[in-house]
């Protein structure tokens, strides 16, 4: 295969992919959510990182942890973890403060996921740049919206 | 409001260790996105806000929307330096408090 059909054949479903109107929509508010947290700074790939299973198999209780790299010292630490989704009723999942005194910049929780769809999580630190890394995941069975 | 906690702190940490805090609150977390039998929505009822500090220094906080899923669980991490107590403090909708003291003694 040559270089060039190799190109056309990746490039054909990303651009199906961002035909998809609604998809496209909200990606947009995703980004929207991101601008508004970063206030300012760009966030870069990188020195944070997202812990999920690929694929979820109950998306009522998804474990995540979320691990930036960073001393935690007084004059170098991470100040804020944030994580953001794509598709369920609202962008927002959860923010953590943290200061020095928690030692290490790692936190765990379990979140609800509606619908297979992007993760971010973000750190942002003592300099004022920001961490970020997107994850995509798979749901086979979505958190129950309709009860 | 009673409400139960299941909060693991190792109890004799090492000065300057770093360890790592667990606490679970039983909550329901309701999302205020789903119907009840007669398809209104049930009114949003979750906790919102988590605190720990140590001795009135504040080691860890978080703010929480409905995507936490039910009974809000969290893990982080604290470094011991002498001891003390901690206090861990969720908050949510309807007035909702708790507060829950775990006393640590630094070998």
């Amino acid at each position: 295969m040559t270089d060039r059909s190799r190109r056309l054949l990746l490039g054909t479903p990303l651009l199906a992919f961002a035909a998809l109107p609604t998809a496209h929509a909200q990606s947009t508010e995703l980004d929207a959510a991101i601008r508004a947290w970063a206030a300012g700074a760009v966030p870069k790939d990188g020195r944070v990182i997202l812990e999920i299973a690929p694929l979820v198999e109950n998306g009522n209780a998804v474990p995540i942890t979320v691990r930036a790299d960073s001393p935690m010292t007084v004059a170098e630490h991470v100040r804020e973890i944030a994580v953001f989704n794509e598709k369920n009723p609202q962008r927002d999942v959860a923010r953590f403060m943290l200061t020095p005194a928690s030692g290490r910049a790692q936190v765990a929780t379990r979140i609800r996921l509606a619908t297979s769809q992007q993760l971010v999580a973000l750190a942002r630190f003592s300099d004022g740049s920001i961490g970020q890394h997107r994850v995509d995941v798979l749901v086979t069975l979505a958190a129950c919206i309709e009860g | 409001m009673a409400a139960r906690t299941l909060i693991h702190v190792p109890p004799n940490p090492k000065r300057g260790e770093v360890v790592e805090i667990r606490a679970t609150l039983g909550h329901p977390m309701e999302t205020g996105y789903r119907p009840d039998a007669e398809g209104r929505l049930l009114p949003r009822d979750i906790v919102t806000a988590f605190s720990c500090s140590f001795e009135g220094q504040p080691v860890f906080s978080a703010m929480l929307h409905p995507a936490i899923a039910a009974n809000p669980y969290l893990a982080f991490h604290w470094r011991a330096e002498r001891s003390g107590t901690l206090l861990l403090r969720w908050e949510g909708d309807r007035g909702f408090v708790h507060e829950e003291r775990v006393t640590v003694k630094v070998a």
